[in-house]
């Protein structure tokens, strides 16, 4: 499970998290909802410790977050994919299976879960933009990580592939991996057990989906979210 | 560090540069073709080709890596493989040891052609033996692979990491005392070149293609190029940062 307590980060000169604090389920998929810019990616970041923060703490797992022995329990994929565009998408997962020492078999089963069967043996540059966000999280899922982070990672996705990987992070999340992924399209929630509403560096919520319903008395996600905002600007709009 | 993983780089570079033949057979051709033109050029002055044509066979490899890592350690940084692999468990040393591996056997590859053409084809006759010459020739290359690796940091896009190429590796084989002697040279000039890692890679070879053997002060040339190659290694690592703003 993943913790944070007042966690702040500055990047280029600008105060972008501001001393936010929030907790992560383990088994569960937890949505991080907010507009383009609201500080998703840097949050995420954080959570990985690839980034340098400027004040608070996060704890993943109980470990503070980016220590060595994270490495190879956190999973992270960035919304950019990050994998080689000069190898194929099989020759990508055997080299960073080697790094992290799984087996061979981790590679088929990592392809066949993000359905990129057909383009294995594909350069991964002569895929589509989905399909080799695909492939950067089929790396992701290579070790079986007990902690998923996922930036992003349905966007641009026909709605059946959308449809199947948000079954997939529920199967993970019932075999016990804990994921957080973010989006900037609210009707993405639907699918999490719970959210972390952001704004502006700051975090506006943290409930279900249904909770978020009852509270703003809007069904629809967008629109409590909308409701959400105004509550806390003291109904402006 | 683990075995396991830095063979899994060398392997995963060199299946990306085997992706790209083209490259490979510039790598390959580039040189032999410069020493023809060389060749050509010396025509009148045969014994000049001899003097300088040797250690270039020794000197190629150091520009061919160092324009070939940066550009290829660039693309990590830019493409957010760089960042995957510093949250995966996987020790820096690994990846410039990975690195090195690749670009050695490359480097083996580049010198030997060069070499069976410059003393094969082209008439070429050292003192020392072929493979004292390709053997200096893959240490250039491991020092050019580092230095690439380090000022890789400074260039945030291809063209800045081309422009290095002319920058760092030019001045260094201008002073280096490949085509004019250094005790010729302004003073000062000759305190600058004395601070190059060329300068010992070229006096090195000079060695080996005039002498026959490195001798003493060869050997301490190459002791240098070996302390600079681990110091720019060095460097390199500190530029690989798991956390970044």
């Amino acid at each position: 499970m993943i913790e944070g307590r007042d966690l702040v980060v500055c990047r280029g000169g600008r105060e972008v998290l501001h001393g936010i604090d929030f907790e992560v389920a383990a088994g569960r998929v937890t949505g991080l909802l907010g507009p383009s810019g609201c500080g998703k990616t840097t949050l995420m970041r954080a959570i990985v410790g690839v980034q340098i923060v400027a004040g608070g703490r996060i704890a993943v797992l109980d470990q503070p977050a980016g220590s060595r022995e994270l490495r190879s329990r956190v999973g992270y994929v960035t919304q950019a994919p990050s994998v080689y565009g000069d190898l194929s998408v099989r020759e990508n997962l055997r080299y960073f299976a080697r790094v992290l020492g799984v087996g061979h078999e981790r590679i088929d089963a990592a392809i066949e879960t993000v359905a990129l069967g057909e383009q294995a043996d594909q350069v991964v540059s002569s895929l589509s933009g989905g399909q080799s966000a695909r492939a950067s999280l089929a790396t992701a899922l290579l070790g079986e990580p007990d902690v998923l982070v996922l930036d992003e990672p349905t966007v641009g996705l026909d709605p059946v592939l959308r449809r199947d990987l948000w079954a997939t992070f529920r199967s993970l999340a019932a075999a016990g991996t804990t994921l957080l992924v973010s989006s900037h399209v609210m009707e993405e929630a639907e699918h999490c057990d719970e959210l972390l509403l952001m704004r502006d560096g700051d975090l506006l919520a943290i409930e279900s989906p249904d909770a978020l319903r009852e509270r703003t008395g809007q069904h629809d996600l967008d629109e409590a979210f909308l409701a959400l905002i105004e509550e806390r600007e003291g109904g402006g709009a | 560090m683990s075995a396991r993983i830095t063979w899994a780089t060398a392997l995963r570079v060199l299946t990306q540069l085997r992706r790209d033949p083209r490259t490979i057979a510039l790598l390959l051709a580039v040189p032999p073709f410069l020493l023809t033109l060389l060749k050509g050029a010396y025509q009148q002055d045969p014994e000049t080709f001899q003097h300088v044509a040797g250690p270039l066979v020794g000197l190629f490899p150091f520009s061919t890596m160092f324009v070939v890592t940066s550009i290829t350690m660039l693309r990590e940084r830019t493409t957010g493989t760089l960042e995957r692999l510093m949250s995966l468990p996987l020790a820096k040393l690994d990846l410039l040891f990975g690195y090195g591996i690749a670009f050695a056997a490359l480097a083996v590859v580049q010198a030997s052609v060069t070499s069976a053409v410059a003393f094969g084809l082209l008439g070429l006759d050292v003192a020392g033996s072929t493979a004292a010459v390709v053997a200096l020739a893959v240490g250039n290359a491991l020092l050019g692979m580092s230095l690439g690796l380090f000022v890789s940091a400074f260039a945030r896009t291809e063209f800045q990491a081309v422009q290095f190429m002319p920058a760092i590796v030019f001045p260094q084989l201008l002073l280096c005392g490949l085509f004019v002697a250094r005790d010729q040279m302004a003073e000062v000039l000759q305190v600058i070149s004395d601070t190059m890692p060329l300068t010992y890679a070229f006096e090195a070879l000079n060695h080996v293609t005039t002498e026959g053997t490195l001798g003493p002060r060869g050997t301490l040339d190459v002791a240098v190029i070996s302390g600079a190659t681990v110091l720019l290694l060095a460097l390199g690592a500190a530029t690989l940062r798991r956390r970044t703003p």
